[in-house]
């Protein structure tokens, strides 16, 4: 059943400052807006708590793309059609281009950001992994100052984050990932068809490759997990390997098939989530190898 | 600081080049003030989730799920629905060939991916069959099986093509 609308109260600050002045005078009392592509759906559900809102869709400084020499910056506010249309995105960070495009469909992507993706914290996130094999960092800011964080690390349990009482997402910077460099990006969203789906999988990875073996690599799952997951088994796995070691495939595979903690619920079920996982990554490595 | 909402509010926005403001609650949706404080129910609600684009709009040249966005988020927009698409009688391209090519049946669909179609030939005047799919990918139907849908958006194109090499033509026959 749907909400009363008459039960939340929802201000629209028109500068940073002025959000976070709010956020911080009325500790805990005021829930961040972006898009409103998750909470909408709550508030139509009837699910979403009444209460008070913020509304932080209009604010100029947290959105834009910013490119540098080492990286690329994206504002908390971008949405996942900026993200998608961005030139060195698509050139350096196509996995990121790619999980923005595979978002729900275009409406979807128009209205969408990435900062509200990262602080709505669903497991299935498609962004997420792509952040975590990029090895992204957050900056995040509050009346008191900026902090930046290591987006590995950064979702603590199911819908936890280390977001202090008052802190907004204000930016994500991510490394650029140059094919020239060596960097082999690979993602993987599987879901019931292409658009307009949540994920039953997701899966992003990212190496770089020097003399037939795996230099560096991270790796991210999304919807197996109560959060985004690291994928430190199959890092430490993969990380030093000879491509042509033939015993790789079977340890990829072991890797995944037990650092995966799916479980069963309306799209999909724990022991399809695993199978999955487990063919993800051996694709992942016979791309690596196509690669290298 | 920012003034806290108690009820209803003004929220003032441009509808089809027209200036509108509403009294409503700052989380109203979009879709329902344009359908009940406006009577603009040409947008239609499907799913409510934003899954099926039913209450497709453009926001700011953009198009979104009305359903999705809050009035207050809406302050200052220009806004554009299936109503402004015209030019008085005469239909614009997109909805002409809707009706040519029967891309309609029982009609909920119909004026989100009208104005779906408009944002693909926007950005892809020749769409490949890839790009349709993709730019319509939002917009569910339970009537047409899309074929049809399909069909209305070559038909669009080839229309809107054929229109504007009519007017380079004159152009050039001015000069």
């Amino acid at each position: 059943m749907r909400a009363n609308v008459a039960s939340y109260d929802v201000v629209a600050p028109e500068t940073l400052a002025e959000a976070l002045t709010l956020l911080a005078d009325e500790p805990g009392v005021w829930t961040p807006m972006a898009g409103g592509t998750d909470l909408m759906v709550l508030f139509e559900a009837g699910k979403l708590p009444t209460g008070r809102y913020l509304s932080i869709h209009g604010l100029p400084e947290l959105r834009g793309i910013t490119v540098d020499d080492d990286a690329v910056t994206i504002g908390a506010l971008t949405t996942y059609s900026e993200i998608r249309d961005h030139a060195v995105i698509n050139a350096d960070l196509p996995m990121l281009a790619q999980a923005a495009r595979e978002t729900g469909a275009l409406a979807i992507q128009n209205r969408g950001t990435l900062g509200g993706n990262i602080a709505n914290a669903s497991p299935a996130a498609d962004s997420p992994p792509a952040l975590v094999a990029y090895g992204a960092e957050l900056t995040l800011v509050s009346a008191a100052g900026t902090r930046t964080v290591p987006y590995r690390g950064f979702h603590t349990g199911y819908k936890q984050m280390d977001l202090r009482p008052g802190e907004l997402i204000h930016s994500i910077r991510v490394p650029r990932r140059p094919a020239s460099e060596g960097w082999v990006h690979f993602y993987r969203k599987v879901g019931t068809r292409a658009y307009q789906a949540i994920s039953k999988v997701c899966f992003a990875a990212c190496a770089r490759l020097s003399d037939g073996g795996v230099a560096e690599v991270r790796v991210g799952f999304g919807s197996v997990a109560p959060t985004v997951l690291i994928a430190s088994a199959l890092e430490a796995a993969l990380t030093g390997a000879r491509l042509d070691d033939a015993g790789l495939e079977a340890a990829v595979a072991a890797a995944a098939r037990h650092e995966v903690a799916a479980i069963d619920d309306i799209r999909s079920t724990a022991r399809y989530r695993t199978q999955v996982s487990e063919n993800l990554a051996v694709a992942f490595l016979h791309a690596l190898r196509a690669g290298g | 600081m920012a003034e806290v909402a108690v009820g209803k509010v003004a929220v003032t926005f441009t509808v089809n080049g027209v200036e509108r403001t509403v009294e409503t609650y700052p989380m109203a949706r979009l879709l329902d003030v344009l359908r009940e404080d406006l009577r603009l129910t040409g947008t239609k609600e499907g799913c409510g989730e934003g899954e099926c684009g039913a209450c497709s709009a453009f926001v700011d040249g953009r198009l979104v799920n009305t359903c999705l966005v809050p009035a207050i988020q809406a302050r200052g927009a220009k806004i554009e629905t299936i109503e402004g698409l015209a030019s008085g009688a005469e239909l614009h391209a997109v909805q002409q060939a809707f009706i040519d090519a029967g891309g309609a049946q029982c009609g909920i669909c119909t004026p989100g991916m009208v104005l779906a179609t408009v944002a693909l030939l926007r950005e892809h005047p020749e769409p490949t069959e890839a790009e349709v799919r993709e730019g319509l990918a939002g917009n569910l139907c339970r009537c047409t099986g899309y074929m049809k849908i399909f069909d209305s958006v070559e038909t669009a194109a080839r229309a809107i093509r054929a229109r504007q090499d009519a007017a380079t033509a004159g152009e050039g026959g001015a000069s």
